[in-house]
């Protein structure tokens, strides 16, 4: 509610400067030898749990919209979306040269053997087109497409799960407690769509 | 290059009473130490293992070349900060933040099963009777990452000779304490606590396995499984199993923790093995913490001459 009495032109760059933070902190934690005794395998998890983080937020952003009123909301959710992708690039970038140091037939086998590993990657590919089609040009140019094409962000949210949750070992705590919050996301969108189904022949679907 | 059997305890390996004594001393002092440390003010999450370290009392041993590898060893720092102990925490910083709840004095341990006279032990009783020994050992754990540990401790080997199995005695089954007071992560039931481990009785005789009280020549440290544990380094890391309160023989092969929870990733002889993965992991290759680079995982841990015979004519595919 604070958000209505600051100016509109201050909340991008302050949720831009958010979503920065767990990297600058990170890097910092890097030269203060706060990473611990496997740093690599700190960086992948931070930068994964970041992504998927980022990603649930991006979807949160709707539901909130719709239940709280905040219409700010809408002209961050690219931004957010875009750093949910910055931060699975690092993961990808963090496993590709840190974890196995431009080992391409490693990497290759991984990703074919390792049904972890499959559906983290495809969540990434996946990623890729949203990414790409996520300026304003390209949303004129696609038209009623684009939202249809932004779906595919529900598969990515949950391949991204099905990733963590396949790759833990035996506390599945974690993984299920975003599994929840990604299913209660999806039924306020069930919901309130639910409500508007008059109303869906006349505007194209932004969700 | 076989391994020797140990011989019979010659006179001059008897520990001189004066040693004993101090020996005692010492790992009582240790062991109050360390809970001293912990209880007082020192807030947990910002004690360093180093700290705790130096307030720890120094254990008198003698070293075992003969047993140790000439790699490099890792840091206390990291030995103590990084570390798979559920009944702690799931994250690898949990056991060193959390660990200093649990009570390592007095303790006891149950001896049962297929022996002559089953019993009750104190720790004392049962390594007074030993000279300890330093083992500079590389530890492999099950999600590809390892580092080399020197380990205080004594051959289990001389235990189990003491205890007298029977004939039927075919495999020894250990268990660590029950006790989520002492051990908050056994409040959650990510594993069937308490945690038990096993091993086949030529496995569990052979010279290296040993059963650890110290670390870097002084008392273990609660987070690496104080005040006794498992060291089979042909072996994963899970199979070194911490906190020991039961050491039972039995007939049958135990039902181990681990393989419990994932059969068909955790098996029970568990030898570090590259040509046979994990199911959702390649096990060829390992992190060495500290370095940059993976290396290739060895057959057994680098510990093949010693240990593949026991395994002769097995399939090592099917009896992971």
């Amino acid at each position: 509610m604070m958000m209505y009495r600051m100016k509109p032109a201050l909340i991008k760059p302050l949720v831009f400067i958010a979503c920065l933070f767990p990297l600058v902190f990170g890097i910092w934690a890097g030269f203060t030898d706060q990473l611990g005794a496997n740093p690599i395998e700190e960086i992948t998890h931070r930068t994964g749990d970041w992504a998927l983080r980022l990603l649930l937020i991006t979807l949160a952003v709707t539901p909130l919209r719709r239940m709280l009123g905040w219409g700010w909301l809408l002209r961050v959710r690219r931004m957010l979306g875009l750093f949910a992708f910055f931060y699975a690039c690092l993961h990808l970038l963090t496993y590709f040269v840190l974890d196995q140091f431009f080992d391409w037939d490693e990497i290759l086998k991984d990703i074919i053997k390792r049904p972890y590993i499959t559906i983290g990657f495809s969540a990434f590919v996946l990623l890729v087109p949203l990414a790409v089609t996520s300026t304003n040009a390209m949303m004129r140019r696609l038209g009623k497409r684009w939202g249809q094409l932004h779906q595919l962000v529900y598969v990515v949210a949950v391949f991204g799960i099905l990733h963590y949750l396949w790759l833990v070992k035996a506390d599945y705590l974690l993984p299920l407690i975003h599994a929840a919050i990604l299913l209660a996301l999806l039924l306020v969108r069930v919901w309130y769509q639910r409500q508007s189904l008059p109303a869906r022949r006349a505007a194209p679907q932004t969700s | 290059m076989l391994i020797k059997r140990p011989d019979d305890i010659k006179p001059s390996d008897i520990t001189d009473e004066k040693i004993y004594h101090q020996r005692r001393a010492f790992l009582q002092a240790g062991s109050r130490a360390a809970l001293a440390v912990a209880a007082g003010a020192v807030v947990p999450g910002l004690m360093f293992p180093g700290e705790a370290a130096a307030q720890v009392a120094a254990l008198q041993f003698k070293k075992n070349a003969r047993f140790s590898t000439d790699e490099e060893i890792n840091s206390l720092k990291d030995i103590t900060r990084y570390n798979n102990f559920y009944e702690f925490g799931t994250d690898k910083k949990d056991p060193a933040k959390y660990a200093h709840t649990l009570k390592t004095d007095p303790w006891n341990v149950r001896v049962e099963g297929e022996v002559e006279k089953p019993a009750d032990y104190q720790l004392e009783d049962l390594i007074r009777e030993s000279q300890l020994e330093e083992r500079i050992y590389r530890m492999r754990c099950v999600e590809a990452w390892s580092m080399v540990i020197p380990w205080v401790g004594i051959p289990l080997s001389a235990l189990i000779k003491r205890f007298k199995p029977t004939s039927k005695a075919r495999y020894v089954e250990f268990t660590t304490l029950y006790d989520p007071a002492q051990m908050p992560g056994q409040k959650r039931g990510v594993l069937n606590w308490p945690y038990v481990e096993g091993l086949r009785m030529d496995e569990a005789m052979h010279p290296l396995t040993l059963l650890a009280v110290g670390l870097y020549g002084k008392v273990l440290p609660n987070q690496n499984g104080a005040p006794m544990r498992l060291v089979v380094p042909w072996k994963y890391g899970f199979k070194n199993i911490k906190s020991i309160v039961k050491i039972r023989f039995t007939e049958t092969m135990p039902n181990t923790t681990w393989n419990l929870s994932g059969p068909q990733e955790y098996g029970f002889y568990a030898n570090v093995n590259p040509e046979v993965d994990h199911p959702r992991w390649s096990q060829s290759r390992e992190r060495r913490i500290g370095e940059f680079f993976k290396r290739k995982t060895k057959m057994f841990n680098g510990y093949e001459e010693q240990v593949a015979s026991l395994y002769s004519g097995m399939d090592l595919r099917r009896s992971y």
